[in-house]
């Protein structure tokens, strides 16, 4: 009983009280600085400290995929990341992504297929299909992929399957898997009318 | 500017149209409740009591104020009184009394959200603990149960109880009959963003950015509580990011910000609560314990319809489910009979969640006629078309349009129901038990009084629309546009829509799938009053405000819309694993505004009902009174990996008792039967009837 007291003494007084430190981020293209709490997430470094509200807080346990961004390229979950740890990282969310006003193909994609309702896990739900197809192209199998040692090919079951860290509580997966699916099969065809832009592998 | 003469000759009505505010949500620049801009603000959070029952004796926030950066800290014993106790689920910090565990007992507010977490762990609160019971005890579903009351009404205010002709007569003479006795579970409505309130006081004035199903409704009770002139309250939320009902009433945290914010004036308060705190006081659906008896004559009409249903409610405040009210009008047969009786047990107050009501009510109905099917040896798609009453059982009015046989019908020809083998456990296909079951969908027609919409002639050529609506992702942004553009005679580009505030003409909630409905009747009405105010040819700055108009004979017609649900299912053999590898719906909902965002509505409820059937289920723990699984890694909802041939399809048609548009709504009706549904495949598949949700992996082995 004792030992429990003290533990939680210990957590709830940190000695010396909040540490800050500057944390360096560059943000959708820019460089960004902040002072923050070092107990602080990426994600509420990201919304609370420099406004990005993009990347959405939907469970800050890392379950339910709203805070998705692409750190250094890869997708990521932004609540399950310290700011202090990811210092000198590169963050896209889904507000950086579109380029001279156009929004991203997958975006545009999640538009045509109406891969969403509320809108609220869309951005997470975006970074992640863009992961997925990266890491699709990159040769990753997943959990339902047959032959370990053959190219991907990313059909409903994989997408699904991949996608399935991103929850959505209006039930838009049917959109959403077929967005996904249009960008693969894009993708497919570009690298098949030019060569030199796939093989991935 | 010139507006055209109605009916425009292509209609913006039934457009394919991509939604309007798809572009900020793709980005996630669409900006929800704690994401609209705000100077310095300052960070709110709630302290919780750790017991189910009983009071605080003592309270000590010395260690909590003492730490840098702490504004206030709030419990009972400073907070400002409220001007109201009429509802005491918004009677919050007013007295030492503590209802249910997880009730908001306190709040603090700091510079930053790490210490004003870190602060309410710092609050200490002394309790006398008073012994507690927070299970619905599954035994009692005996009407006249000692340990549950009879409601006054059911929600929203339907008779308690009623009986047509004589049941037990009727099941005394049945050649087939069941009695059933099934449970839903405890739900939690679970939108993705979480109950979030950011408000200032500012002059005596409260400026709130709330996510919300209603601002008008926030508005109204926040006034209320907190004894201010309702001029003086001014709530906004033009992107709501999910709310399935438990945003449809506002829930303690709003009145506890707008206490903060009215003890720190000109500071903005935030407050988004975590996902563990949307367990314990932002609603949820009661979980149910359903007797359903059917008897049915050799032909399988039905001769007897009895629906015994017991929910639970709260101690603070009652809810009423009103589980069995579909049993009054779904079935022709002379002899109904439904109750429903209450557990008034020390939990958290339950509200609306998708279709309350029909949805566990349809779960009990449903699975019970599956029953009978099997006993009568019937189909089931041929057991419900018998009993296809001619005019509403309950009131005798003819239907306004009751189209369940043609959603059936169709819904088995394109599901591929004909020559479908009705003997249970019969097929067994790689390991997997495979089995295909139906059932029927049904929701009111429901359109809300007092809603009115602004038109404004803008200088650019524009008309603005104005309505207090909310879209919580039903696609309203869009619909109401679409309905406008048609009312006003321009293209929908032309149309600029406003939402989502207190300030903009009355709405009501989007619940019951009554918003597109009541709020584009109300465009649809002061679109009229416009053209005849202004012409065709309105200047800048020509406005009118007005409401709906009455549409005759509405009332003379039971207003109901119907579906059809097949379900595809299979159980692994050895391991009760349970997939839903298909699930199509067809659904006759009046006329459809925007097939695109219908499609997704009726896919989304679909998949929540699938949801329902496969996993979700609060656990409580009975020691301490709190969900223990609260949060999405342990309350499970459908993943994408879930949902695999999922369709959704609707009837050509178009309503005339309820309004201009033709409309009669489509948000909820698509959870209704989904998980009968499954339940239904699922017992053809393997021969084990399930009748206590969720069809969980154990039940088969």
């Amino acid at each position: 009983m004792e030992d429990t007291t003290t533990r939680e003494a210990a957590w709830t007084r940190p000695p010396g009280g909040p540490h800050r430190q500057t944390v360096r981020l560059r943000v959708d293209g820019r460089d960004r600085t902040l002072e923050a709490d070092t107990r602080t997430s990426l994600l509420d470094a990201l919304r609370d400290g420099l406004g990005v509200m993009s990347p959405k807080k939907g469970c800050d346990h890392g379950q339910c995929g709203a805070c998705t961004v692409l750190l250094d390229g890869s997708r990521s979950l932004a609540c399950l990341s310290l700011a202090v740890a990811v210092d000198g990282s590169e963050v896209t969310t889904a507000a950086g992504l579109p380029t001279d006003g156009h929004l991203h193909p997958v975006q545009q994609a999640f538009l045509d297929a109406d891969g969403l309702q509320c809108g609220y896990c869309t951005p997470g739900q975006v970074c992640s299909a863009i992961g997925v197809l990266a890491e699709a192209a990159a040769g990753h199998p997943s959990h339902v992929t047959a032959d370990l040692d053959a190219d991907v090919v990313l059909d409903a079951a994989e997408v699904s399957e991949r996608m399935s860290g991103n929850l959505c509580r209006c039930g838009a997966y049917v959109g959403i898997t077929e967005a996904v699916l249009r960008c693969a099969s894009d993708a497919a065809a570009s690298a098949a009318s030019d060569p030199a832009a796939g093989g991935a592998r | 500017m010139t507006l055209q003469a109605d009916p425009p000759s292509s209609p913006a009505i039934g457009a394919d149209l991509e939604r309007l505010d798809g572009a900020l949500k793709v980005t996630g620049t669409a900006p929800y409740a704690y994401e609209q801009p705000v100077e310095d603000p300052v960070f709110l959070q709630v302290v919780q009591s750790t017991i189910a029952r009983g009071r605080i004796t003592a309270v000590d926030t010395a260690e909590a104020e003492a730490l840098p950066g702490v504004l206030l800290v709030l419990t009972h014993e400073n907070a400002r009184r409220v001007a109201s106790t009429d509802d005491l689920e918004f009677a919050v910090l007013q007295e030492p009394d503590v209802a249910y565990r997880g009730q908001v007992v306190g709040a603090v507010v700091a510079e930053d959200a790490e210490t004003a977490r870190q602060a309410a762990a710092l609050v200490r609160l002394t309790y006398d603990e008073q012994p507690h019971r927070v299970i619905l005890d599954a035994t009692s579903t005996h009407p006249d149960s000692p340990d549950l009351y009879k409601p006054a009404a059911v929600n929203p205010s339907f008779e308690t109880d009623t009986e047509q002709g004589d049941v037990e007569a009727g099941l005394a003479g049945a050649a087939t009959w069941v009695d059933v006795r099934l449970s839903t579970a405890w739900l939690n409505n679970n939108p993705l963003e979480p109950h979030t309130t950011v408000a200032r006081s500012h002059g005596g004035a409260l400026t709130v950015h709330d996510s919300t199903q209603g601002v008008h409704t926030v508005k109204g009770t926040l006034a209320t509580v907190l004894g201010l002139p309702g001029e003086q309250v001014r709530v906004l939320s033009p992107y709501v990011g999910g709310g399935f009902g438990s945003k449809g009433n506002p829930h303690p945290h709003e009145v506890v910000v707008c206490l903060a914010a009215l003890a720190l004036p000109g500071r903005w308060v935030k407050y988004a609560a975590t996902r563990q705190q949307m367990f314990a006081f932002t609603g949820y659906r009661t979980p149910t314990v359903q007797r359903v008896r059917l008897g049915a004559d050799a032909d399988g009409h039905l001769v007897a319809v009895s629906h015994d249903a017991v929910s639970q409610t709260a101690t603070v405040k009652e809810f009423a489910e009103q589980t069995a009210v579909v049993s009054r009008l779904m079935y022709g047969s002379p002899n109904i009979r439904t109750t429903h009786r209450l557990a008034v047990i020390d939990v958290p107050i339950p509200s609306w969640m998708r279709a309350p009501g029909e949805c566990p009510g349809m779960f009990g109905l449903e699975v019970a006629m599956d029953e009978l099917a099997v006993a009568a040896g019937l189909d089931p798609v041929e057991l419900r078309v018998r009993n296809d009453p001619p005019v509403d059982p309950e009131t005798g009015k003819p239907w306004g349009q009751r189209h369940l046989v043609e959603c059936l019908r169709e819904g088995a020809e394109r599901f591929g129901w004909a020559g479908r083998d009705p003997r249970p456990r019969q097929r067994l296909v790689d390991g997997w038990w495979v089995g295909t079951g139906v059932a029927s969908s049904v929701y009111p027609a429901m359109s809300m009084p007092g809603n009115e919409a602004r038109i404004t002639a803008l200088d650019d050529g524009c008309l603005e629309v104005g309505i207090g609506a909310a879209d919580i992702g039903t696609g309203a942004w869009t619909a109401l546009s679409q309905i406008a553009a048609d009312a006003l005679g321009v293209g929908v580009e032309r149309i600029r829509l406003r939402i989502g505030d207190s300030d903009l003409p009355n709405a009501s909630v989007a619940g019951g799938s009554s918003g597109t409905s009541s709020w584009g009747a109300a465009i649809v009405g002061a679109a009229g009053a416009f053209r005849v105010q202004h012409g065709a040819r309105p200047a800048p700055g020509a406005s009118t405000t007005a409401g709906m108009l009455d549409v005759p004979g509405a009332d003379d017609v039971a207003q109901y819309s119907f579906g059809a649900q097949f379900a595809e299912v299979r159980v692994h053999a050895d391991t009760g694993e349970v997939r839903v590898p298909r699930l199509l719906g067809v659904f006759s909902v009046g006329r459809i505004v925007n097939p695109r965002t219908a499609r997704s509505q009726f896919l989304g409820a679909m998949t929540m009902g699938m949801s329902m059937a496969l996993h979700e289920q609060s656990v409580v723990d009975p020691r301490f009174g709190h969900v223990v699984n609260h949060d999405l890694a342990e309350y499970h909802i459908t993943a994408n990996a879930d949902v695999v041939d999922l369709q959704a399809h609707w009837l050509d048609e178009r309503d005339a008792h309820r309004n201009p548009m033709g409309t009669r709504g489509i948000g909820e009706i698509g959870i209704v039967g989904t998980a009968a549904a499954v339940v239904n495949a699922a017992h053809h598949a393997t021969g084990v009837r399930v009748r206590d949700l969720p069809v969980t992996a154990d039940k088969f082995l």
